[in-house]
Formats: C-alpha cells, structure tokens, sequence
C-alpha cells in the first residue's frame, strides 16, 4: 500500500494515536446489505418459530416480486435523488405507462413491441418535462414533479374509469413467468440494475451526476453541463417507472390509473435512501438502493407470512427507515474534515516530554491525554 | 533541502508570462481597484500582500476569470486576453485555488483532478488510466502520502488545498494564484505546501500567493506586490525590503477623524467577563479580562481566531478547555441561550446570515431575542424598542419595513437594537462596522461610548486598525489561535499589524525537510518522528486510512 506518511499531519493524526487505532469504515452499502442479512436472519427465526420456512418458494417468490416493482421506480429514483433532485411523479407515471401499454397493445400479440415502445415514449416523455421544468424554469423539484405528477393524476382521472386495454397472452408472461422461483421480471430488473451500476460507474454522465449532486457550482465549474445531468436522470427515472407499469400492466393483464394509489413515490424515496444515498445527493449507489428495495420487500414477506396487523406494518417499516437514516446521519460528520487548528494539543501543553521530539510518555496508549483534549478525541 | 534557502535560488528574470496594466474594478459605484500593474513571470512566487480589504481578493478573482476589469489590459504571453469564466482561465493555463474548495468531498482524488475531462475509451471513463495519470502526477510532486482513491472528504484540510493544486497542475497551469492557502493550516501542514510550492517553481510554474503572514511570504517569495486601499503601492523582490518596511508600506493611512472621544469621566470598573486558559479546536490558551466600561479590542488576521473566541463565549462553539468567568464567577455556557440569560450579546460578523430575519420587519428582527429567550416578559420590555431605535438614528419609512430593503448601516441598527433591548452587561462586537457607511460607523462608535459610560463591558472584533486605534482601552492581538500580545490604548497599527502577522519572529524559520516527503513505504513508522517541530510523533494514519472504496 502506497501510503507513507509525507502528509504527516499530526493535528488530525496524533488526537487518533491517543485513541487508538482506527477502525476500518465500512461502506455505507456493505452496512445495507449486512442489515439485509440481519432481517432475513431474524425473519427466517421468527417463522421457524411459528413452525414455517421463510425461504420456501412461495415466500421467496412473493419476495422477488415486491422487489421488480419497486426495484424499477427506485433505481429511477437512485438517479435522481444522486443530482439532489427528488421525483415525486414516478406513481402517476406507472399507471400512466400501463394505461398505454395495455390500451395501445388492445390484446393483440403483434402490437406487443408498439406498446412497450409507447410506453416507454410516454414514461421518458414524462421525465423530459420533469428535467426541462426542474434545470430551465428553476423549479423546485418536489414541487416541480409534484405538479407534473396532479397534471397526470388529473388527466388519467378524467380519461379512464376503471381498469383499460388488454395484455396479450404473450405479454402477461413479463409478470408471472420463473425460472425456479426467480420471476422474469427480476432477470430483467437485474439487467436494469447492471445498466444502471454501468452508467453510473463507468460513463461520464454518472460521474457528472455525482458531481452535480455533490455541489453544482463545482460540476458547473470544472464545465460539466449541469442541465444535462439533471435532465438525463431524469429521463432514466420516468423511463424506469415506464418499466415498472409495463410490469404491472402485464401482472394484471389490463392498464389501470389506480396503480398510482400504491405508493410507489414514497417508497421508492424510502428505497433509495434507506440504501444508504444521501438525500442531499452526490453519494450513494444503485446496489445500495437494491439493499433497500429487498429491506422493505423482505419486511413485507414477513409480515405477511406472520399475518402482523397493517398498521403494526406501517409503524415498523417506519422506525427502520428512520433508524437508518439516523444511523447515516451519524456517520457524515467525518472528524478529519474539520479544519481543527488544536486538536493535537494535549501534547504541546503538557508540562516536559514534548519539545525534545520524542513521544510524551503513555501517549500511544489507549488512555486519552490528562487534559480535556479527551472530549474531543473521542467526539 | 529546505524552502528558505530556494527564495534566493531561483531566477525571476525573463519575460513575465501575465502582465496587468492599469486594471481597475468599480462595484455598485464603489471603486475598489484602481491601476494596479503587475508582472508574474515564469518560476516566480509573487506576494499579493496588504490589509484586509486592499484588494488582494478582487485583483485574484480578476485573473481567475471571476470578474472582470472595468479598465486596464490583461497579457497572456504578451498577448491581450480576458476570461470568460474561471474555466477559460484555465483552460488558458491560469488556475486559482480559493479558500474555499472546488472539490467533491464524496468523490475521490482521482475523480475531482479530471472532473468534467474524464478520459474515455469506447465511450466508458477509463477509470484504471485516470487513477495512473493521478498517482503520477502526485508521485512527480513528491506527494507520496496522496493516492488516487482516497476520498476526499476524508483527506485533512492541507492536503485537500493539494488536491486543488493536483488539479490545476494536472491542467497545465502556468500560473496558479493561491488565495490565502495557509489560512486554513496548521503550522506543521504549512510545510507541505511549502515544499509543493518549491516543487512547482523548480518547474517553471509562477505562484501569485496572496498571504497576510509575513514569515511565509519572506520563507517563500521572490517579489512583493503590495495593494493599499485598491491602489497599486509598490513591486520589490524580497530581497530589498524588510519585514518592518513591509508592514509599513501596507498600513500607515491618514486618520480619518470621526472617532469620538472617551468621555473622561467612564473609568473601567470590576471585571466583568474573564477568560482563563480557554481553549477549543480553534483557539488555545486564551486569557482575557474585559471591566465594566472598558472597550478591549481584539485585532489580528482574518483566520486568526477572533470570532472564535466571540463564539466560545456566547455558546455557539464553546470552550473545551479553561473557565469563563462572568462577574467573578464561573460559568458554563454551552449554548447561544444560555449565553444571552447571562446578560451576554454578539453582534456577528455576518449580519445577513447570522444577525437578522431578512424577510421579516424591522420590530419583528428587534424582538428576536426577547422572545425567544424571555418569552414572558418580552411585551413589557420590547416597549424600549421604540426608543433604541430612534437613539440609534433608524432611518427607515416604516417598523414594519422587511429588513432586506435596509441599507447595511441599518441593518446593523436593527441588530444592535435586538442586543441592546435584552440590556446586556457585556456585548461582543465583531465587525460591527463591516460594510455599512461613515454616518452609521459614526453611530456605531457613539453607542459604544455610550455603553461604556453606562458600566457595559465590550469586547471589539475589528479588523480595521485605525477603528481598533482609536476606540479599544486596551488591544489584544491574536495570531494563529492563540494571543499574540496585549498593547495599550494609542498603540500604531504598524505594531499591530507587526504583532499580528509575527513580523517581529522572522527569526523563527520554517524548515521544510523534504526527505520527509519523500520517506519510502515502509519506513512509515519509524522515519517522520524527528520531522515535526512539535514534538508530536506523526501517526501513520494513512495505513490505517479507509481501503474500502465505496461500491456501487
């Protein structure tokens, strides 16, 4: 490891030699998933102890399913929570791209692509009018997508009552074919997902991305086109959420303008930043925000094998969120940014043993300093 | 190798590579530069030096490509440019590391040098060929502590500022301004930038280095602009001049004459407020006392620690270390609230953001504190707002009026009135005078004569010296984070400024080993001990660093 000491910096170093040494940090998304390998652990306890298999293919199943249809709208919204933007219109558009799915496919199998293209067209559509209104106009992007989100909600209320369109046969199967107990639909999402990771990783509108969520007058100064980046995400938002009403348009075999009452926004936020992406944007991933998706759709397994009342649901799949985000929250305050000018000086101040450039006796021991520096060693 | 020996060392002679001619800047009417000439030629470090305000700033974001001259010409090679953005500067070789940074602290080294210029191979960043280019870059710089992936964010606040200078380097820069770099620096980080800056003169690169402390710009220089009041004063190598001679040059105006006198009747009483040894991360060792009636000024660079002591007094960041006394008395105070029940004010530096609710009314922003802190009793005392108000000579149409649309002196009526209605015993000015006209400083310094008659303790942040000259009992000046001395009333601003920017221990060198910089891997442990003055032996922290890169 290339990492000698040319930048020694004893303000910051030496308050760390008091305390010890540190402790490896574990990225946010390898905490996800070990909280993920935490619930199913406990969850497959609890219906062991009710005399069940949590891991059966029933269960698994219905756990692989929760995860595509979220999976989709929360990887879209991985990309936007990333720019520091927020699309709250992702519900209205997955009714809505179910709704020109099954009406334009009218169940006949040889319109199957040009209603997956429409869709599609409708989704990113969407996501173009959401960037446009949020990088151009200025607009807030709460409220930004929050009114392209009533506009649709008003347009799909007025225009179709009940349930529309016809999947054909041949579509249906993106819902309920498997292979073993993986559904389609989750090969799919895992292609998506691979996209995704992909882009984000590996080109440089993800990185510009990154940069736009981590501080836009720096991606604007180092002459990232801003506008772009939020435009683009977006898009892949709308066009992910087009994806997820494809999805559900073939699980029901129809389109129907309900599908926005699922809650879908909400969670897919949730989603995302219970997968460790920062809300205020510029860090996070779209592995993270699978963890995420399996958190809650492992929670919902569970609590439906274990028959918990909806409101106890509710109620808990709240307090993890939060624990969550708390526990995130925590971690952000990194001690080495801070530009402290007298951290080290518990050795300065002390009387003898420090001027002569050798180390003040005990002070590579654990125990903090006689002084109060203590306090802010450990922070 | 040491860095003292290279300011005579290299050679300044040939062309300049930026030339300035007559470049003037006028902001809102306001004429802040005026005709400033100056020639940075190739592998030279050029000072920028002056007090607060002489322009060093303006005249930096000018060649950045911040803003642009109102008059004067620009030469690039000897041919005229004018940038467009920061970005064409750069483009054009100019690069500018700003105090505050252009970085993603979530990103890593590797991913903030070639931000926006990604290499790519068949349309994929090419992410291995971006961390090599990186870590030789930073190999050729000596930077052996420095690696591609590490995170920013977690990098310390002197090896960030070498992330910047990567990144300008990286750009081909030419001339890279730094903006005050040490300000920010503890004094053993201070060496590493030392030898970076070595490093990039050796490569012909010219350093335009705009510092307040003396020593650096003696350590580190070979000529010395200096800017008073936004005029050009003089250009001189290093050589010729002495720091006493500097300093002199950078101050030393006329006074201005509308201080008023003290009433000789108000003669400091009991102590009022004390410090003993108080200390936090930013401020050590802090012993003060300011009596009922007095004015104690505390003068010193901007950085150097003097709103920090305001803020461990009031709470906001408050003292780990040491005692406050109040009244002989010693008290704890961990909080703004605590601090203003104590009959403690601070007036702050930044009144926008920190002294007032624009959008609300000008009775609204007066009762702020009184509600808030004594929400019981506040109807019966804010009745005395009315009052404050007109002794402070308010000029506004209406006290409903939203307190943006005021004029900065007004404005910073209005927060004086908010302290001055809780009646506190000792009030903490920091720049009260910061921005706002002669009339209201003039109103400013009568309050404060005022105060003081009455038995009210005050404690005066100021950075200009003839306001701190003329108005402080006594003058404490800061350097560093800690006390750099104590002068008495009358005291010149040469022996301030001197005391401030440590003029008086040039003696004091700054050795800069670089062996230390370029210690082999392995040898972490053992070799760094006898580098640091201090006494500290440097943990190898980066062994220790995070390896983890964040996943996807």
């Amino acid at each position: 490891m290339s990492t000698a000491v040319s930048t020694a910096s004893p303000s910051t170093g030496s308050a760390k030699s008091t305390s010890g040494p540190r402790r490896r940090r574990l990225g946010s998304t390898g905490i996800v998933y070990l909280a993920l390998v935490g619930i199913l652990v406990i969850s497959a306890g609890l219906v062991a102890a009710q005399g069940g298999n949590f891991f059966s293919q029933g269960n698994l199943f219905y756990l692989l399913s929760q995860t595509s249809l979220l999976g989709f709208v929360a990887i879209g919204q991985t990309f936007v929570i990333l720019c520091k933007s927020l699309d709250l219109s992702v519900g209205y558009v997955v009714a809505w791209s179910s709704l020109v799915a099954a009406t334009t496919m009218a169940g006949d199998p040889s319109r199957i692509w040009l209603g997956v293209v429409a869709a599609l067209a409708v989704a990113a559509g969407v996501g173009l009018v959401n960037g446009l209104v949020i990088s151009k106009l200025r607009v807030n992007s709460f409220i930004a997508t929050l009114g392209v989100g009533l506009i649709i909600k008003g347009y799909l209320d007025t225009q179709y009552k009940g349930p529309s369109g016809e999947i054909p046969k041949a579509f249906q199967g993106f819902g309920y074919t498997r292979i073993g107990p993986v559904p389609i639909s989750v090969i799919v999402l895992a292609v998506v997902m691979v996209l995704g990771v992909v882009l984000l990783n590996r080109t440089r509108s993800g990185y510009h991305m990154f940069a736009v969520g981590g501080n836009i007058d720096v991606a604007r100064l180092s002459g990232i086109r801003t506008d772009r980046s939020i435009i683009l995400a977006h898009v892949l938002c709308s066009l992910c959420a087009g994806v997820a009403g494809l999805l559900i348009a073939a699980r029901f075999g129809t389109g129907n303008a309900l599908v926005y009452t699922y809650g879908y926004d909400l969670n897919s936020i949730a989603a995302v930043v219970l997968g460790g992406t920062l809300l205020m944007g510029g860090r996070g991933s779209i592995m993270g925000t699978i963890a995420g998706v399996l958190i809650l759709a492992s929670l919902d397994t569970v609590f439906n094998v274990l028959d918990v009342s909806p409101f106890f649901k509710d109620v808990l799949r709240g307090a993890i969120i939060i624990a969550a985000v708390a526990m995130y929250a925590r971690r952000q305050i990194d001690p080495a940014s801070s530009r402290a000018r007298f951290r080290a000086l518990a050795q300065s101040v002390r009387p003898g043993g420090a001027r002569d450039g050798q180390a003040p006796p005990g002070s590579s021991s654990a125990s903090a300093p006689s002084t109060s520096s203590g306090k802010e060693a450990t922070r | 190798m040491t860095a003292s020996t290279a300011a005579g060392g290299a050679s300044t002679t040939g062309a300049p590579i930026l030339q300035l001619r007559g470049i003037g800047k006028v902001f809102f009417g306001n004429s802040v530069l005026r005709g400033i000439d100056l020639d940075v030629r190739p592998g030279e470090v050029h000072a920028l030096v002056g007090e607060n305000g002489a322009g060093k700033s303006t005249l930096m974001k000018i060649i950045a490509g911040v803003h642009k001259p109102d008059s004067g010409t620009m030469e690039l090679d000897g041919k005229p440019v004018a940038f467009a953005s920061p970005l064409a500067a750069q483009a054009a070789g100019v690069s500018t590391v700003f105090q505050e940074f252009n970085l993603l602290p979530e990103r890593t080294v590797a991913e903030n040098v070639y931000l926006g210029r990604e290499p790519r191979r068949f349309g994929i960043v090419d992410a291995g060929r971006m961390a090599r280019d990186t870590d030789a870059l930073l190999a050729d710089l000596g930077l052996h502590g420095l690696a591609s992936w590490m995170r920013v964010g977690s990098l310390s606040v002197a090896e960030q500022q070498i992330v910047e200078i990567v990144k300008a380097v990286s750009y081909d820069a030419r001339i890279i301004s730094m903006d005050e770099p040490t300000a920010a620096l503890a004094d053993q980080e201070v060496e590493l930038l030392y030898a970076l800056v070595a490093q990039l003169r050796a490569r012909g690169v010219a350093i335009l280095y705009v510092s307040h402390r003396l020593k650096e710009i003696f350590d580190l220089c070979d000529t010395i602009t200096v800017l008073k009041d936004g005029d050009f004063v003089l250009t001189t190598a290093t050589a010729d001049i002495t720091p006493d001679r500097l300093v002199r040059t950078m101050v030393g105006r006329e006074f201005a004459g509308y201080y008023p006198d003290k009433d000789p009747g108000t003669v400091p009483g009991a102590v009022k407020l004390a410090l003993e040894g108080a200390g936090n991360t930013q401020v050590d060792g802090i012993d003060l006392e300011v009596r009922a009636g007095e004015i104690v000024a505390l003068a010193g660079l901007q950085g150097s620690g003097r709103t920090e002591i305001a803020h461990g007094v009031f709470g906001v960041a408050p003292f780990t270390r040491g005692t406050i006394l109040l009244d002989g008395k010693p008290v704890t105070v961990s909080s703004a609230r605590e601090a203003v029940r104590l009959g403690l004010a601070l007036v702050t530096e930044d009144r926008k953001a920190e002294g007032l609710a624009l959008e609300q009314s000008i009775s609204a922003n007066a009762r702020l504190v009184l509600d808030s802190v004594t929400p019981g009793s506040s109807d019966r005392r804010a009745r005395a707002i009315p009052g404050i108000l007109s002794s402070l000579d308010l000029v506004s149409r209406s006290k409903d009026a939203e307190v943006q649309y005021l004029s900065g002196g007004n404005q910073q009526k209005v927060v004086l009135a908010k302290w001055l209605v809780t009646d506190p015993s000792v009030i903490v000015l920091d720049e009260p005078t910061r921005g706002i006209d002669v009339g209201a400083k003039r109103a400013v310094y009568d309050l404060m004569r005022t105060l003081t008659a009455r038995g009210v303790a005050i404690l005066l942040i100021s950075s200009e010296l003839p306001e701190v000259v003329a108005m402080a009992d006594r003058i404490l000046v800061m350097r560093d984070g800690r006390l750099a001395g104590e002068l008495p009333a009358g005291s010149d601003e040469e022996t301030i400024m001197a005391m401030a920017t440590g003029a008086g221990d040039t003696s004091e060198h700054v050795e800069v080993d670089l062996s230390a910089l370029d210690v082999p891997v392995g040898d972490a442990a053992r070799a760094p001990q006898s580098v640091l003055p201090g006494g500290e032996p440097a943990s190898p922290r980066h062994a220790q660093r995070d390896t983890t890169q964040e996943d996807q």
